[in-house]
């Protein structure tokens, strides 16, 4: 427990310094208070001006993403953004990482990280339909990443098969880079009738704040401002920080707050979850936004514990806790539903005139503050931003040096980043809500949408490699890959969440790499029309001085209008034609092989030309919704002849391919790419829609992946291929 | 047929029931939840997948215990149908209405996948609409999911002929690849695999179509005897 100093003592010891708040921040505070604040009152400051929740290094970058367009219904600010898919129906999306709390303890960092982001969707008064997760690691082969990734898988399993929303997939990554950093997004899409939307605000003096869900303990106490520093080696002292979950008791909070929403839409005022910097962040946020003032009487809080102090109830981030402001007169019919479902549910405080938060705790005001000294009047950072040495001096263009062609295949086939990840998806329920239409391993997860004739498409996706080379081109490239995953299922893309996950923010290379990598999220969204409607920033990604790779995870959701035009990735039967979509050159920098051969990357990105990639996205959405093409798949990590082995995997129907470009090429990562297969009969039409846009390789069929280049074929039996894909990771997770 | 799906706290695949029986099969289902203690009126009561209580102890070791589970006994005892699935088959263990137990799966994981079967009795009311030796392709989604039961109970069970579904490829460690039982007066089943989730050709297949059927049938079946 703190000791609670008085502030003088405050003033004189500086324990905000633990706390991430620095000297001047604390006279600033101070400033708003007009008087020194008391224990309690600086603490609320350490966690509602951390980064996690005052975004006060990245709100001027964050500021500069492009967030509506004339579907978003709800853009960022609020628990989670939405857009209206049609149909009276609207879908809310947002992705949120949990990378500090799953490096230090996983499957409790990884389950609750599922647990808030769930609470986001439902918060808003939408169905959770779906989650996602987005996972980086280090070497998979070094038995503490095992230990790491097995934590992590098991708690994101746990935590979602138990309360019942299925896993769409998303992405497992593997870098140097982020063996002490893993990285841990978790992302979750609902869907809720458009009418109904809920917002986090307390507003209407006399109107009831209720708390419900789980007792408040001394877990996770502070943890907004623990995710907002940098790791030291001695991070194990961190692990009370680190939250617990309860799928659960989740379960029927969820469950219980739709109830109240379908139920009591006029009396319920307000709804947020408890999240980072728990009890503070969920009421002083909504109080400011709806510019009210507000008292809480914290012994009337649920506590799990005794003799809790007011700085670590409001501190705590005990899970599965949500905070509703309700019209008054309607409490007891609101809390009658929670009781039917055994949840604690309390009326703790009330909306206030003025605009003061305060606090009482036996009997004793023990802060009383303006909510704008905690909300609105945080401070922003301007930082200073410097291009990185490497970035000034990049090396000279790689260019492979083959040795067989079928080798390097076999390599990349088993290469933990393009191994199949059957082996980790296969431990979340994939299929529960019965409404999946497209389950793990597909470009994208697609689930139908009930009571609609639609379907969304989802994906989770990241490049770390491209950002390192160039953030701003990495950028565009991470969203337009997005993209390509939703629209090769047949989606058309409507809009983004995003996880930035970088390094420390006052470190101007760090910073730089921020500002630069949102250029091209945003050049790449407004290309797109995939306006960011929600996300998270996830800085300080870094151990002992040493960054992840510069990390944005894109969120993406796409809506299908036809469910009779799904497509998938694999070849249907032979004697389908094969066409290339996209330019290929010898774009090695940045590349799997790269990566694979070198043991790093190094070198420049060509620009994206992001006219081009929409054009052929566009093609691609075209030929599948007028049934031209049999299948469809996206060129990603590895190359082309990877995209066609990929392809041949789900039948065992393989292929003779011949293209205009030499052997290496074939491992080339140029952007914009995709292979299709159209039916014979459908040449001419699909050739007349594409025209020189595509370009015929080849032929689906026979037990042989035959590729024949400028310089010599690569021939591999797809069985065989098959096997070294799906056992590449397999085994080394066992 | 009117079915009663019963809702415990934590359950999470009630709701898909009702849509295989009701928006699928075009069957009356109510959604009842374990705080009730009456079953009557139903031809047909279903314990779905999920987490009962959150499963926390042993998987159905405290749903057992619910409020509605002497109603299920008794509308068991009275001949009535009752199919568990997946957390419904461990509840129907625990509670005594099928021999046997489900143990962690053998590489104590969670496993979802979709799982080849084999039909190894089509002479009951929940398999009627399968053939004896039918292939089928079903869901698996479950973590405790591999059957055992003692020798003696084992070949009593075989015996009986009270095996109606097999695993093709065990992948949980069942004894005799068991997916799914009858009891002795063959009126109550347990499966692990999920039929709820094989009904549309949307979502990958219909194979498990079979077993509503049967049921529906079944309870028709049982309906006109009672009216006769």
């Amino acid at each position: 427990m703190q000791k609670e100093l008085s502030p003088e003592a405050i003033k004189a010891e500086q324990p905000y310094l633990t706390w991430g708040l620095t000297t001047a921040e604390y006279d600033r505070y101070a400033e708003l208070l007009g008087r020194l604040p008391n224990f309690t009152e600086i603490g609320l400051a350490s966690g509602m001006w951390s980064e996690h929740c005052a975004y006060k290094f990245s709100k001027p970058v964050l500021k500069t993403f492009w967030t509506h367009n004339d579907r978003v219904l709800m853009g960022p600010g609020e628990g989670a953004g939405v857009i209206d898919i049609g149909e009276g129906k609207a879908v809310v999306f947002k992705a949120e990482s949990h990378n500090h709390p799953s490096a230090v303890e996983p499957y409790e960092g990884a389950a609750t990280g599922v647990g808030g982001i769930i609470r986001d969707i439902f918060s808003i008064g939408a169905k959770p339909i779906a989650v996602l997760d987005a996972l980086a690691f280090g070497d998979p082969h070094d038995p503490h990443q095992k230990q790491l990734i097995d934590g992590v898988v098991a708690g994101i399993g746990d935590y979602g098969n138990a309360i019942g929303i299925p896993n769409l997939g998303g992405e497992v990554r593997f870098a140097e880079s982020y063996t002490k950093n893993p990285l841990v997004n978790a992302m979750c899409v609902g869907v809720m009738d458009k009418a109904k939307i809920q917002k986090g605000k307390a507003a209407g003096v006399g109107n009831a704040l209720i708390y419900v869900g789980a007792k408040t303990g001394r877990d996770g106490i502070n943890g907004a401002s623990f995710a907002s520093a940098e790791f030291s080696e001695t991070e194990a002292a961190d692990r009370s920080a680190v939250q617990v979950g309860d799928p659960f008791m989740e379960k029927l909070v969820m469950d219980a707050c739709l109830e109240v929403t379908r139920d009591y839409q006029d009396q319920l005022v307000g709804m947020q979850d408890m999240g980072a910097a728990g009890l503070v962040s969920s009421t002083v946020e909504m109080a400011g936004k709806a510019n009210s003032g507000m008292v809480l009487d914290l012994d009337l809080i649920p506590q799990r514990e005794p003799n809790m102090t007011p700085f670590e109830i409001m501190l705590s981030e005990s899970q599965e806790r949500m905070m509703l402001c309700v019209q008054s007169g309607s409490e007891d019919a609101i809390l009658a539903v929670f009781r039917r479902y055994d949840l604690d549910a309390v009326v703790v405080g009330h909306v206030e005139e003025g605009h003061r938060y305060r606090l009482l705790h036996h009997g004793q005001v023990v802060c009383d503050v303006p909510v704008s000294a905690l909300t609105s009047d945080a401070p922003v950072y301007h930082q200073e931003s410097r291009r990185p040495q490497r970035l000034a001096h990049p090396a000279p263009h790689w260019q492979p040096r083959l040795k067989n062609g079928l080798t390097t295949l076999k390599t990349l086939l088993a290469e933990p980043n393009v191994a199949a990840k059957r082996c980790i998806y296969r431990r979340y329920d994939a299929q529960v809500q019965t409404n999946t239409v497209l389950a793990p391993g597909a470009d994208a997860g697609v689930v139908r949408v009930r009571g609609t004739h639609r379907a969304l498409a989802m994906t989770a996706d990241s490049n770390g490699r491209y950002l390192y080379l160039d953030p701003e081109i990495g950028g565009a490239i991470t969203v337009a890959e997005a993209a390509r995953n939703l629209v090769a299922t047949g989606a058309e893309p409507l809009g983004i969440t995003d996880c930035l996950n970088y390094g420390d923010p006052t470190k101007p290379e760090m910073f730089y790499e921020l500002a630069e990598s949102a250029k091209g999220i945003v050049a790449a969204t407004r290309a797109l029309n995939t306006p960011v409607i929600s996300g998270n920033v996830s800085l300080y990604n870094e151990t002992s001085g040493v960054a992840i790779y510069p990390t944005p995870m894109i969120g993406m959701v796409g809506l299908i209008e036809d469910l009779t035009a799904i497509s998938t990735a694999d070849f249907k039967e032979a004697g389908d034609l094969i066409y290339l979509i996209g330019a290929t050159a010898a774009d090695f920098d940045g590349s799997l092989l790269q990566a694979v051969t070198t043991g790093g990357v190094a070198g420049t990105l060509r620009p994206l030309d992001l006219a081009r990639e929409k054009a052929d996205q566009d093609l691609v959405l075209a030929a599948i919704r007028a049934h031209l093409t049999t299948a469809a798949h996206d060129v990603a990590d590895g190359g082309l002849l990877v995209a066609l082995a990929e392809m041949s995997f789900g039948r065992g129907i393989g292929a003779t391919v011949e293209v205009a470009m030499p052997q290496s090429w074939l491992f080339a990562e140029s952007q914009g790419r995709f292979v299709l297969t159209v039916a014979p009969e459908n040449q001419a039409a699909f050739e007349q829609l594409a025209g020189a846009a595509a370009t015929l390789i080849g032929t689906t069929g026979g037990a042989q992946l035959a590729v024949t280049a400028q310089d010599g074929q690569v021939a591999g039996d797809v069985a065989e291929l098959t096997k070294i894909n799906a056992e590449g990771l397999a085994c080394l997770l066992k | 047929m009117k079915a009663a799906v019963i809702s415990f706290p934590g359950s999470n695949c009630d709701e898909d029931l009702v849509w295989a029986l009701n928006t699928v099969c075009g069957q009356d289902v109510d959604l009842v939840p374990a705080s009730a203690t009456a079953l009557d009126g139903y031809d047909l009561v279903l314990l779905p997948g999920g987490f009962s209580y959150g499963d926390y102890l042993r998987s159905g070791a405290i749903a057992k215990f619910a409020p509605i589970m002497p109603a299920v006994r008794r509308f068991a005892a009275a001949g009535g149908y009752v199919i568990g699935i997946c957390n419904g088959f461990q509840i129907l263990t625990e509670a005594g209405l099928l021999p046997g137990a489900l143990q962690a799966n053998t590489s104590l994981k969670f496993i979802c996948e979709p799982e080849p079967l084999t039909v190894a009795n089509a002479a009951t009311a929940f398999s009627s609409a399968y053939s004896d030796g039918q292939s089928l392709t079903l869901p698996i989604a479950h973590g405790e999911g591999n059957y055992y039961a003692d020798a003696a109970t084992l070949a009593a069970l075989e015996a009986n002929h009270q095996v109606v579904f097999r695993y093709a490829a065990n992948p949980n460690g069942s004894l005799n690849d068991i997916a799914g039982i009858v009891n002795a007066r063959g009126n109550v089943l347990g499966m692990m695999p999920h039929p709820e989730r094989a009904v549309e050709a949307l979502l990958g297949g219909t194979d498990g179509l079979g077993v509503f059927q049967s049921l529906i049938d079944a309870t028709k079946g049982a309906a006109d005897a009672k009216r006769a």
